[in-house]
Protein backbone atom coordinates (compact mmCIF):
# COMPACT_ATOMS: atom_id res chain seq x y z
CA UNK A 1 0.00 0.00 0.00
CA UNK A 2 2.88 2.45 0.61
CA UNK A 3 3.56 2.48 -3.13
CA UNK A 4 0.06 3.85 -3.71
CA UNK A 5 -0.69 7.47 -4.45
CA UNK A 6 -2.04 9.77 -1.76
CA UNK A 7 -5.44 9.72 -3.51
CA UNK A 8 -5.48 5.90 -3.49
CA UNK A 9 -4.60 5.86 0.21
CA UNK A 10 -7.37 8.39 0.87
CA UNK A 11 -9.89 6.09 -0.89
CA UNK A 12 -8.58 2.97 0.88
CA UNK A 13 -8.97 4.70 4.25
CA UNK A 14 -12.46 5.79 3.33
CA UNK A 15 -13.43 2.25 2.26
CA UNK A 16 -11.83 0.87 5.46
CA UNK A 17 -9.54 -1.33 3.38
CA UNK A 18 -6.76 -0.10 5.61
CA UNK A 19 -6.51 1.86 8.87
CA UNK A 20 -4.40 4.94 9.45
CA UNK A 21 -2.45 3.06 12.13
CA UNK A 22 -1.59 0.33 9.59
CA UNK A 23 -0.44 2.65 6.83
CA UNK A 24 1.43 4.91 9.29
CA UNK A 25 3.29 1.88 10.72
CA UNK A 26 4.17 0.76 7.20
CA UNK A 27 5.71 4.16 6.39
CA UNK A 28 7.57 4.32 9.72
CA UNK A 29 9.01 0.86 9.05
CA UNK A 30 10.14 1.93 5.61
CA UNK A 31 11.68 5.13 7.01
CA UNK A 32 13.53 3.04 9.62
CA UNK A 33 14.84 0.84 6.84
CA UNK A 34 15.81 3.52 4.30
CA UNK A 35 16.47 6.82 6.01
CA UNK A 36 19.93 6.06 7.41
CA UNK A 37 21.17 5.88 3.84
CA UNK A 38 18.88 8.36 2.02
CA UNK A 39 19.00 11.02 4.80
CA UNK A 40 15.64 12.40 3.66
CA UNK A 41 14.40 13.08 7.19
CA UNK A 42 16.14 15.23 9.79
CA UNK A 43 13.60 14.28 12.47
CA UNK A 44 11.20 11.32 12.52
CA UNK A 45 8.19 11.91 14.79
CA UNK A 46 7.22 8.32 15.46
CA UNK A 47 5.23 8.85 18.67
CA UNK A 48 3.32 11.83 17.33
CA UNK A 49 2.54 9.94 14.11
CA UNK A 50 1.12 6.94 15.96
CA UNK A 51 -0.97 9.16 18.25
CA UNK A 52 -2.32 11.10 15.26
CA UNK A 53 -3.04 7.85 13.38
CA UNK A 54 -5.00 6.47 16.33
CA UNK A 55 -6.94 9.73 16.62
CA UNK A 56 -7.66 9.61 12.86
CA UNK A 57 -9.00 6.06 13.04
CA UNK A 58 -11.18 7.04 15.99
CA UNK A 59 -12.53 10.01 14.07
CA UNK A 60 -13.35 7.74 11.14
CA UNK A 61 -15.16 5.23 13.34
CA UNK A 62 -17.22 8.14 14.67
CA UNK A 63 -18.13 9.09 11.11
CA UNK A 64 -16.44 12.50 11.12
CA UNK A 65 -13.47 11.84 8.82
CA UNK A 66 -12.58 14.01 5.83
CA UNK A 67 -10.56 13.37 2.65
CA UNK A 68 -7.26 13.89 4.48
CA UNK A 69 -8.00 12.15 7.76
CA UNK A 70 -5.27 9.63 8.58
CA UNK A 71 -2.96 10.30 5.62
CA UNK A 72 0.75 10.20 6.59
CA UNK A 73 2.78 13.11 5.27
CA UNK A 74 6.06 14.90 6.03
CA UNK A 75 6.87 18.58 6.44
CA UNK A 76 9.94 20.35 5.12
CA UNK A 77 11.98 21.33 8.16
CA UNK A 78 11.31 25.05 7.76
CA UNK A 79 7.64 24.86 8.74
CA UNK A 80 7.43 25.53 12.47
CA UNK A 81 6.02 22.60 14.43
CA UNK A 82 4.95 23.11 18.02
CA UNK A 83 7.16 21.06 20.34
CA UNK A 84 9.20 19.50 17.51
CA UNK A 85 12.57 20.83 16.37
CA UNK A 86 12.51 23.11 13.30
CA UNK A 87 16.15 23.26 12.16
CA UNK A 88 15.86 24.75 8.66
CA UNK A 89 18.86 22.55 7.86
CA UNK A 90 21.08 24.82 9.96
CA UNK A 91 23.31 24.52 13.03
CA UNK A 92 21.85 27.92 13.93
CA UNK A 93 18.46 26.30 14.62
CA UNK A 94 19.66 22.82 15.63
CA UNK A 95 18.22 23.41 19.12
CA UNK A 96 15.16 25.44 18.05
CA UNK A 97 11.79 24.09 19.15
CA UNK A 98 9.06 26.44 18.00
CA UNK A 99 6.30 27.19 20.51
CA UNK A 100 3.68 27.28 17.72
CA UNK A 101 2.65 25.66 14.43
CA UNK A 102 2.99 27.21 10.98
CA UNK A 103 -0.43 27.85 9.42
CA UNK A 104 0.28 25.10 6.85
CA UNK A 105 1.05 22.60 9.62
CA UNK A 106 -1.98 23.72 11.62
CA UNK A 107 -4.26 23.19 8.61
CA UNK A 108 -2.94 19.66 8.00
CA UNK A 109 -3.33 18.84 11.69
CA UNK A 110 -6.90 20.13 11.64
CA UNK A 111 -7.60 18.06 8.51
CA UNK A 112 -6.51 14.94 10.43
CA UNK A 113 -3.19 14.35 8.64
CA UNK A 114 -0.47 12.26 10.28
CA UNK A 115 2.99 13.88 10.61
CA UNK A 116 5.78 11.34 9.99
CA UNK A 117 8.58 13.85 10.48
CA UNK A 118 10.55 16.81 9.18
CA UNK A 119 12.47 16.56 5.92
CA UNK A 120 16.03 17.53 5.10
CA UNK A 121 16.78 20.64 3.05
CA UNK A 122 19.53 23.00 1.99
CA UNK A 123 20.45 25.31 4.88
CA UNK A 124 17.82 28.08 5.07
CA UNK A 125 16.59 26.78 1.68
CA UNK A 126 19.70 28.18 -0.02
CA UNK A 127 20.86 25.62 -2.54
CA UNK A 128 19.88 23.50 -5.53
CA UNK A 129 21.29 20.14 -4.45
CA UNK A 130 20.53 19.65 -0.74
CA UNK A 131 24.29 19.60 -0.11
CA UNK A 132 24.36 22.73 2.10
CA UNK A 133 22.33 21.05 4.89
CA UNK A 134 24.01 20.98 8.32
CA UNK A 135 22.66 17.41 8.50
CA UNK A 136 24.45 16.24 5.37
CA UNK A 137 23.35 15.68 1.79
CA UNK A 138 20.24 13.73 0.79
CA UNK A 139 20.72 10.95 -1.74
CA UNK A 140 18.66 10.64 -4.89
CA UNK A 141 16.58 7.42 -4.65
CA UNK A 142 17.06 6.78 -8.38
CA UNK A 143 20.85 6.68 -8.03
CA UNK A 144 22.29 7.16 -4.59
CA UNK A 145 25.48 8.76 -5.86
CA UNK A 146 23.43 11.70 -7.18
CA UNK A 147 21.75 14.71 -5.56
CA UNK A 148 17.93 14.79 -5.32
CA UNK A 149 17.92 18.52 -6.17
CA UNK A 150 17.20 21.29 -3.72
CA UNK A 151 16.39 23.02 -1.62
CA UNK A 152 13.44 20.69 -0.87
CA UNK A 153 15.60 17.62 -1.51
CA UNK A 154 14.42 15.71 1.56
CA UNK A 155 10.74 16.12 0.67
CA UNK A 156 11.45 15.06 -2.93
CA UNK A 157 13.49 12.00 -1.96
CA UNK A 158 10.96 10.98 0.71
CA UNK A 159 8.10 11.00 -1.80
CA UNK A 160 10.15 9.33 -4.56
CA UNK A 161 11.35 6.55 -2.21
CA UNK A 162 7.80 6.11 -0.86
CA UNK A 163 8.70 7.14 2.69
CA UNK A 164 5.50 9.24 2.90
CA UNK A 165 2.31 9.77 0.90
CA UNK A 166 3.16 13.41 0.20
CA UNK A 167 5.23 16.23 1.62
CA UNK A 168 5.12 19.97 2.05
CA UNK A 169 7.93 22.00 0.51
CA UNK A 170 8.82 25.59 -0.38
CA UNK A 171 10.05 27.30 -3.51
CA UNK A 172 11.92 30.63 -3.62
CA UNK A 173 13.72 30.18 -6.96
CA UNK A 174 12.92 26.60 -7.97
CA UNK A 175 13.21 24.67 -4.70
CA UNK A 176 10.07 22.60 -5.32
CA UNK A 177 10.15 22.18 -9.09
CA UNK A 178 13.84 21.34 -9.59
CA UNK A 179 14.00 18.58 -6.92
CA UNK A 180 10.66 17.25 -8.20
CA UNK A 181 12.20 16.96 -11.67
CA UNK A 182 15.44 15.33 -10.40
CA UNK A 183 13.46 12.87 -8.27
CA UNK A 184 10.74 11.91 -10.76
CA UNK A 185 7.76 13.30 -8.87
CA UNK A 186 5.14 16.06 -9.15
CA UNK A 187 5.90 19.38 -7.44
CA UNK A 188 3.74 22.49 -7.52
CA UNK A 189 4.69 26.01 -6.48
CA UNK A 190 1.43 27.95 -6.19
CA UNK A 191 1.00 31.64 -6.97
CA UNK A 192 2.74 33.95 -4.48
CA UNK A 193 0.20 34.57 -1.72
CA UNK A 194 -1.92 31.47 -2.38
CA UNK A 195 -0.57 29.69 0.72
CA UNK A 196 0.18 31.38 4.03
CA UNK A 197 3.83 31.96 4.86
CA UNK A 198 3.08 32.30 8.58
CA UNK A 199 5.40 30.06 10.58
CA UNK A 200 7.69 29.38 7.62
CA UNK A 201 11.31 30.31 8.39
CA UNK A 202 11.85 33.29 6.06
CA UNK A 203 14.46 33.29 3.30
CA UNK A 204 13.36 35.89 0.70
CA UNK A 205 9.94 37.15 1.72
CA UNK A 206 8.80 38.51 -1.66
CA UNK A 207 9.58 35.16 -3.34
CA UNK A 208 9.00 32.38 -0.77
CA UNK A 209 5.94 30.22 -1.38
CA UNK A 210 4.82 26.90 0.08
CA UNK A 211 3.69 24.03 -2.12
CA UNK A 212 3.66 20.25 -2.36
CA UNK A 213 5.65 17.18 -3.39
CA UNK A 214 3.54 14.19 -4.44
CA UNK A 215 3.42 11.30 -6.90
CA UNK A 216 0.63 12.82 -8.99
CA UNK A 217 -1.25 16.01 -9.81
CA UNK A 218 -4.38 14.55 -8.22
CA UNK A 219 -2.41 14.14 -4.96
CA UNK A 220 -1.19 17.73 -5.21
CA UNK A 221 -4.79 18.91 -5.60
CA UNK A 222 -5.77 17.07 -2.41
CA UNK A 223 -2.91 18.67 -0.49
CA UNK A 224 -3.58 22.14 -1.90
CA UNK A 225 -7.21 21.83 -0.83
CA UNK A 226 -5.92 21.68 2.74
CA UNK A 227 -3.14 24.28 2.50
CA UNK A 228 -4.38 27.09 0.29
CA UNK A 229 -6.34 30.13 1.29
CA UNK A 230 -6.47 33.37 3.18
CA UNK A 231 -4.72 33.66 6.54
CA UNK A 232 -5.08 36.74 8.73
CA UNK A 233 -1.61 36.08 10.14
CA UNK A 234 0.14 36.65 6.78
CA UNK A 235 -0.55 40.12 5.40
CA UNK A 236 0.72 39.07 1.95
CA UNK A 237 -1.64 36.11 1.78
CA UNK A 238 -4.22 36.57 -0.98
CA UNK A 239 -7.90 37.17 -0.28
CA UNK A 240 -8.86 35.66 -3.64
CA UNK A 241 -11.15 32.65 -3.12
CA UNK A 242 -9.68 29.16 -3.33
CA UNK A 243 -11.40 26.40 -5.31
CA UNK A 244 -11.79 22.67 -4.94
CA UNK A 245 -8.61 21.80 -6.82
CA UNK A 246 -9.84 18.27 -7.56
CA UNK A 247 -13.04 19.49 -9.26
CA UNK A 248 -11.64 20.27 -12.71
CA UNK A 249 -8.87 17.66 -12.94
CA UNK A 250 -10.60 15.75 -15.73
CA UNK A 251 -11.59 18.72 -17.87
CA UNK A 252 -10.72 18.01 -21.55
CA UNK A 253 -7.76 19.93 -22.97
CA UNK A 254 -9.21 20.61 -26.43
CA UNK A 255 -8.22 24.10 -27.46
CA UNK A 256 -5.63 24.58 -24.71
CA UNK A 257 -3.01 27.03 -26.02
CA UNK A 258 0.54 26.07 -25.07
CA UNK A 259 3.47 28.46 -25.42
CA UNK A 260 7.08 27.27 -25.72
CA UNK A 261 9.59 30.00 -24.82
CA UNK A 262 12.28 29.96 -27.51
CA UNK A 263 14.77 31.08 -24.84
CA UNK A 264 14.25 27.80 -22.96
CA UNK A 265 14.97 25.67 -26.02
CA UNK A 266 18.27 27.26 -26.97
CA UNK A 267 21.92 26.92 -25.88
CA UNK A 268 22.52 25.13 -22.60
CA UNK A 269 19.78 22.57 -23.18
CA UNK A 270 21.03 19.09 -24.03
CA UNK A 271 19.67 17.42 -27.17
CA UNK A 272 18.18 14.46 -25.31
CA UNK A 273 16.49 16.77 -22.80
CA UNK A 274 14.98 18.80 -25.64
CA UNK A 275 13.74 15.62 -27.34
CA UNK A 276 12.13 14.42 -24.13
CA UNK A 277 10.34 17.74 -23.54
CA UNK A 278 9.18 18.02 -27.17
CA UNK A 279 7.80 14.47 -26.94
CA UNK A 280 5.82 15.49 -23.85
CA UNK A 281 4.47 18.54 -25.66
CA UNK A 282 3.54 16.22 -28.55
CA UNK A 283 1.44 14.22 -26.09
CA UNK A 284 -0.50 17.41 -25.36
CA UNK A 285 -1.13 17.95 -29.06
CA UNK A 286 -2.68 14.47 -29.14
CA UNK A 287 -4.93 15.64 -26.29
CA UNK A 288 -6.16 18.53 -28.44
CA UNK A 289 -3.85 21.36 -27.41
CA UNK A 290 -2.28 23.80 -29.83
CA UNK A 291 1.39 24.76 -29.54
CA UNK A 292 3.25 27.90 -30.56
CA UNK A 293 6.62 29.51 -29.88
CA UNK A 294 6.61 32.52 -27.58
CA UNK A 295 9.26 34.88 -26.34
CA UNK A 296 10.41 35.81 -22.84
CA UNK A 297 13.14 38.21 -23.99
CA UNK A 298 14.39 39.16 -20.51
CA UNK A 299 14.42 35.66 -19.05
CA UNK A 300 18.23 35.44 -19.40
CA UNK A 301 18.47 38.19 -16.77
CA UNK A 302 16.33 36.40 -14.20
CA UNK A 303 19.21 34.64 -12.41
CA UNK A 304 21.16 37.92 -12.21
CA UNK A 305 18.22 39.86 -10.77
CA UNK A 306 17.35 37.01 -8.41
CA UNK A 307 20.89 36.94 -6.96
CA UNK A 308 20.44 40.56 -5.92
CA UNK A 309 16.86 40.41 -4.66
CA UNK A 310 16.97 37.06 -2.82
CA UNK A 311 20.28 37.69 -0.99
CA UNK A 312 19.19 41.27 -0.16
CA UNK A 313 15.98 40.01 1.45
CA UNK A 314 17.86 37.13 3.08
CA UNK A 315 20.48 39.42 4.60
CA UNK A 316 17.68 41.39 6.26
CA UNK A 317 15.66 38.31 7.31
CA UNK A 318 18.65 36.47 8.73
CA UNK A 319 19.78 39.42 10.83
CA UNK A 320 17.42 38.05 13.50
CA UNK A 321 19.89 35.24 14.26
CA UNK A 322 21.94 37.13 16.80
CA UNK A 323 22.21 34.65 19.67
CA UNK A 324 19.86 36.64 21.90
CA UNK A 325 16.36 35.19 21.76
CA UNK A 326 16.58 31.66 20.36
CA UNK A 327 18.84 29.34 18.40
CA UNK A 328 22.59 28.98 18.62
CA UNK A 329 24.83 31.20 20.79
CA UNK A 330 28.65 30.97 20.78
CA UNK A 331 30.51 30.00 23.96
CA UNK A 332 31.91 32.66 26.32
CA UNK A 333 31.35 35.88 24.34
CA UNK A 334 33.57 38.71 25.58
CA UNK A 335 31.16 41.47 24.51
CA UNK A 336 28.00 41.99 22.44
CA UNK A 337 29.77 42.39 19.11
CA UNK A 338 31.87 39.29 19.71
CA UNK A 339 28.66 37.41 20.52
CA UNK A 340 26.91 38.54 17.33
CA UNK A 341 29.87 37.82 15.08
CA UNK A 342 30.92 34.47 16.48
CA UNK A 343 27.33 33.24 16.89
CA UNK A 344 26.62 33.99 13.24
CA UNK A 345 29.95 32.73 11.92
CA UNK A 346 29.73 29.45 13.83
CA UNK A 347 25.97 28.98 13.32
CA UNK A 348 25.72 29.63 9.58
CA UNK A 349 27.29 27.50 6.85
CA UNK A 350 29.39 28.77 3.94
CA UNK A 351 26.60 29.29 1.39
CA UNK A 352 24.36 31.14 3.83
CA UNK A 353 27.21 33.45 4.85
CA UNK A 354 28.01 34.02 1.17
CA UNK A 355 24.45 35.12 0.41
CA UNK A 356 24.29 37.35 3.49
CA UNK A 357 27.50 39.01 2.27
CA UNK A 358 26.15 39.50 -1.29
CA UNK A 359 22.87 40.91 0.04
CA UNK A 360 24.61 43.22 2.49
CA UNK A 361 26.84 44.48 -0.32
CA UNK A 362 23.89 45.05 -2.69
CA UNK A 363 22.04 47.08 -0.05
CA UNK A 364 25.06 49.02 1.22
CA UNK A 365 25.49 52.75 0.73
CA UNK A 366 26.46 53.68 -2.81
CA UNK A 367 25.42 50.36 -4.38
CA UNK A 368 21.67 50.36 -3.77
CA UNK A 369 20.69 51.94 -7.11
CA UNK A 370 23.18 49.96 -9.18
CA UNK A 371 22.10 46.63 -7.76
CA UNK A 372 18.86 46.49 -5.80
CA UNK A 373 16.92 49.12 -7.73
CA UNK A 374 18.21 47.81 -11.05
CA UNK A 375 17.14 44.27 -10.09
CA UNK A 376 13.65 45.47 -9.22
CA UNK A 377 13.38 47.11 -12.64
CA UNK A 378 14.46 43.87 -14.32
CA UNK A 379 11.83 42.13 -12.21
CA UNK A 380 9.21 44.40 -13.76
CA UNK A 381 10.46 43.57 -17.27
CA UNK A 382 10.29 39.85 -16.51
CA UNK A 383 6.74 40.14 -15.19
CA UNK A 384 5.76 42.17 -18.28
CA UNK A 385 7.21 39.44 -20.54
CA UNK A 386 4.95 36.85 -18.92
CA UNK A 387 1.92 39.13 -19.14
CA UNK A 388 2.44 39.63 -22.87
CA UNK A 389 2.93 35.89 -23.40
CA UNK A 390 -0.27 35.08 -21.52
CA UNK A 391 -2.24 37.24 -23.94
CA UNK A 392 -1.49 34.60 -26.58
CA UNK A 393 -1.33 31.33 -24.63
CA UNK A 394 -2.93 29.67 -21.59
CA UNK A 395 0.12 27.88 -20.21
CA UNK A 396 3.86 27.96 -20.83
CA UNK A 397 5.86 24.72 -21.04
CA UNK A 398 9.52 23.82 -21.09
CA UNK A 399 12.18 21.88 -19.23
CA UNK A 400 12.28 22.33 -15.44
CA UNK A 401 16.05 21.96 -15.40
CA UNK A 402 18.74 22.02 -18.12
CA UNK A 403 19.73 18.41 -17.30
CA UNK A 404 18.97 15.43 -15.06
CA UNK A 405 20.33 14.96 -11.51
CA UNK A 406 24.09 15.43 -11.10
CA UNK A 407 26.64 13.69 -8.83
CA UNK A 408 26.98 14.66 -5.17
CA UNK A 409 30.00 16.95 -4.86
CA UNK A 410 30.32 17.62 -8.60
CA UNK A 411 29.16 21.26 -8.70
CA UNK A 412 30.70 22.84 -5.62
CA UNK A 413 33.72 24.63 -7.07
CA UNK A 414 32.00 27.82 -8.19
CA UNK A 415 28.72 28.99 -6.60
CA UNK A 416 27.61 30.56 -9.90
CA UNK A 417 27.50 27.11 -11.57
CA UNK A 418 25.02 26.02 -8.90
CA UNK A 419 23.00 29.25 -9.24
CA UNK A 420 22.52 28.60 -12.97
CA UNK A 421 20.78 25.29 -12.11
CA UNK A 422 17.60 27.31 -11.61
CA UNK A 423 17.74 29.13 -14.93
CA UNK A 424 14.25 27.97 -16.06
CA UNK A 425 12.49 28.28 -12.70
CA UNK A 426 13.65 31.56 -11.17
CA UNK A 427 11.73 33.96 -13.45
CA UNK A 428 8.48 32.33 -12.29
CA UNK A 429 9.19 33.35 -8.67
CA UNK A 430 10.15 36.88 -9.67
CA UNK A 431 6.80 37.19 -11.46
CA UNK A 432 4.91 35.46 -8.63
CA UNK A 433 3.29 32.93 -11.00
CA UNK A 434 2.29 29.33 -10.27
CA UNK A 435 4.44 26.56 -11.73
CA UNK A 436 4.45 22.78 -11.63
CA UNK A 437 7.02 20.14 -12.58
CA UNK A 438 5.75 16.73 -13.67
CA UNK A 439 7.61 13.56 -14.70
CA UNK A 440 7.94 13.55 -18.49
CA UNK A 441 10.39 10.79 -19.34
CA UNK A 442 13.86 9.46 -18.63
CA UNK A 443 17.38 10.05 -19.88
CA UNK A 444 19.79 7.21 -18.99
CA UNK A 445 17.32 5.95 -16.40
CA UNK A 446 17.11 9.34 -14.67
CA UNK A 447 13.85 11.29 -14.46
CA UNK A 448 13.11 14.39 -16.53
CA UNK A 449 10.70 17.13 -15.41
CA UNK A 450 8.35 19.16 -17.61
CA UNK A 451 7.67 22.62 -16.19
CA UNK A 452 4.22 24.12 -16.77
CA UNK A 453 3.67 27.76 -15.81
CA UNK A 454 0.22 29.30 -15.50
CA UNK A 455 -1.42 32.67 -15.01
CA UNK A 456 -1.86 34.16 -11.54
CA UNK A 457 -4.00 31.88 -9.35
CA UNK A 458 -4.48 29.33 -12.16
CA UNK A 459 -3.53 26.39 -9.88
CA UNK A 460 -6.70 24.47 -10.79
CA UNK A 461 -5.87 24.78 -14.49
CA UNK A 462 -2.23 23.73 -13.97
CA UNK A 463 -3.35 20.67 -12.04
CA UNK A 464 -5.91 19.84 -14.73
CA UNK A 465 -3.25 20.15 -17.45
CA UNK A 466 -0.84 17.98 -15.41
CA UNK A 467 -3.50 15.40 -14.53
CA UNK A 468 -4.61 14.85 -18.13
CA UNK A 469 -0.97 14.15 -19.09
CA UNK A 470 -0.73 11.67 -16.22
CA UNK A 471 -3.91 9.94 -17.44
CA UNK A 472 -2.30 9.54 -20.88
CA UNK A 473 1.23 8.55 -19.75
CA UNK A 474 2.74 6.54 -16.92
CA UNK A 475 6.02 8.39 -16.26
CA UNK A 476 4.74 9.49 -12.85
CA UNK A 477 4.05 5.87 -11.89
CA UNK A 478 7.69 4.82 -12.27
CA UNK A 479 9.41 4.32 -8.94
CA UNK A 480 13.08 3.85 -8.09
CA UNK A 481 14.23 0.33 -7.19
CA UNK A 482 15.71 -0.18 -3.72
CA UNK B 1 39.73 40.34 -10.38
CA UNK B 2 38.94 39.34 -6.77
CA UNK B 3 37.22 41.86 -4.55
CA UNK B 4 39.62 43.78 -2.30
CA UNK B 5 40.07 42.26 1.15
CA UNK B 6 39.33 45.58 2.89
CA UNK B 7 35.99 45.65 1.10
CA UNK B 8 35.24 42.06 2.15
CA UNK B 9 36.11 42.93 5.76
CA UNK B 10 33.81 45.94 5.71
CA UNK B 11 30.86 43.93 4.36
CA UNK B 12 31.51 41.14 6.88
CA UNK B 13 31.44 43.73 9.67
CA UNK B 14 28.17 45.24 8.40
CA UNK B 15 26.69 41.72 8.34
CA UNK B 16 28.17 40.96 11.78
CA UNK B 17 30.11 37.99 10.51
CA UNK B 18 33.58 36.99 11.64
CA UNK B 19 35.56 35.51 8.75
CA UNK B 20 38.92 33.74 9.04
CA UNK B 21 41.71 34.82 6.67
CA UNK B 22 40.99 31.81 4.51
CA UNK B 23 37.26 32.57 4.44
CA UNK B 24 37.99 36.19 3.46
CA UNK B 25 40.02 35.02 0.48
CA UNK B 26 37.30 32.59 -0.55
CA UNK B 27 34.65 35.33 -0.15
CA UNK B 28 36.68 37.75 -2.28
CA UNK B 29 36.87 35.17 -5.09
CA UNK B 30 33.30 33.92 -5.01
CA UNK B 31 31.79 37.39 -4.59
CA UNK B 32 33.67 38.58 -7.65
CA UNK B 33 32.17 35.71 -9.66
CA UNK B 34 28.69 36.42 -8.31
CA UNK B 35 29.01 40.15 -9.06
CA UNK B 36 30.05 39.28 -12.61
CA UNK B 37 26.79 37.29 -12.94
CA UNK B 38 24.80 40.15 -11.41
CA UNK B 39 26.43 42.73 -13.67
CA UNK B 40 24.73 41.12 -16.68
CA UNK B 41 21.74 43.22 -15.60
CA UNK B 42 23.57 46.30 -16.84
CA UNK B 43 23.22 45.05 -20.44
CA UNK B 44 19.59 46.19 -20.48
CA UNK B 45 18.40 49.76 -20.46
CA UNK B 46 15.87 50.23 -17.67
CA UNK B 47 15.39 54.01 -17.79
CA UNK B 48 11.73 54.87 -17.18
CA UNK B 49 10.95 51.36 -15.89
CA UNK B 50 9.14 51.41 -12.56
CA UNK B 51 10.86 49.10 -10.02
CA UNK B 52 8.78 46.10 -8.91
CA UNK B 53 9.29 45.36 -5.21
CA UNK B 54 6.80 42.57 -5.05
CA UNK B 55 5.05 40.25 -7.52
CA UNK B 56 1.72 41.80 -6.61
CA UNK B 57 2.22 45.46 -5.96
CA UNK B 58 -0.87 45.75 -3.80
CA UNK B 59 -1.09 47.86 -0.70
CA UNK B 60 -0.55 46.07 2.57
CA UNK B 61 -3.76 44.81 4.11
CA UNK B 62 -4.61 46.53 7.39
CA UNK B 63 -6.40 45.22 10.46
CA UNK B 64 -8.24 46.87 13.30
CA UNK B 65 -6.00 48.29 15.99
CA UNK B 66 -7.10 45.77 18.57
CA UNK B 67 -5.11 43.50 20.87
CA UNK B 68 -5.03 40.01 19.36
CA UNK B 69 -1.92 38.50 20.93
CA UNK B 70 -1.82 36.93 24.34
CA UNK B 71 1.22 37.22 26.60
CA UNK B 72 3.46 34.23 25.83
CA UNK B 73 6.68 35.76 27.18
CA UNK B 74 7.55 32.90 29.50
CA UNK B 75 6.96 30.31 26.83
CA UNK B 76 9.06 32.21 24.28
CA UNK B 77 11.89 32.78 26.75
CA UNK B 78 12.11 29.08 27.52
CA UNK B 79 14.00 28.62 24.24
CA UNK B 80 16.34 31.61 24.79
CA UNK B 81 20.08 30.94 25.23
CA UNK B 82 19.97 32.92 28.49
CA UNK B 83 16.99 34.56 30.17
CA UNK B 84 16.22 35.64 33.73
CA UNK B 85 13.16 37.23 35.37
CA UNK B 86 11.57 37.99 32.01
CA UNK B 87 14.73 39.49 30.51
CA UNK B 88 17.01 38.20 27.74
CA UNK B 89 20.59 38.23 29.03
CA UNK B 90 23.50 39.39 26.85
CA UNK B 91 27.13 40.23 27.64
CA UNK B 92 27.59 43.45 29.61
CA UNK B 93 27.02 46.48 27.34
CA UNK B 94 27.46 49.42 29.76
CA UNK B 95 30.41 49.64 32.16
Amino acid sequence: MIDSTLAEISRALENRDISSVEITKAYLDRIAQENADLNAFITVTEDLAMAQAEAADKKRSEGSAGAFTGIPIAHKDLFCTNGIRTSCGSKMLDNFIAPYNATVVERFNNAGAVTLGKTNMDEFAMGSSNETSFYGPVKNPWDRSLVPGGSSGGSAAAVAARLCAGATATDTGGSIRQPASFSGITGIKPTYGRVSRWGMVAFASSLDQAGTMTQSAEDAALMLNVMAGMDEKDSTCSTIDTEDYTASLDKPLEGLRIGLPVEHFSEGLSADMEECIRDAVGEYEKLGATVKDIQLPNSHLSVSAYYVIAPAEASANLSRYDGVRYGYRCDNPVDLEDMYKRTRSEGFGTEVKRRIMVGTYALSAGYYDAYYRKAQKIRRLIKNDFQSAFEEVDVIMGPTSPHTAFAIGSQNDDPVTMYLEDIYTIAVNLAGLPGISIPAGFINNLPVGLQIVGKDFAEAQLLNVAHKFQQATDWHKKAPQD
Amino acid sequence: MPMELANVENIAHLARLHLSDEEKKEAADSMSNILKLIDQMQSVNTDNIEPLAHAFDNVQRLRYDAVTETNTRDELQKIAPEAEEGLFLVPKVIE
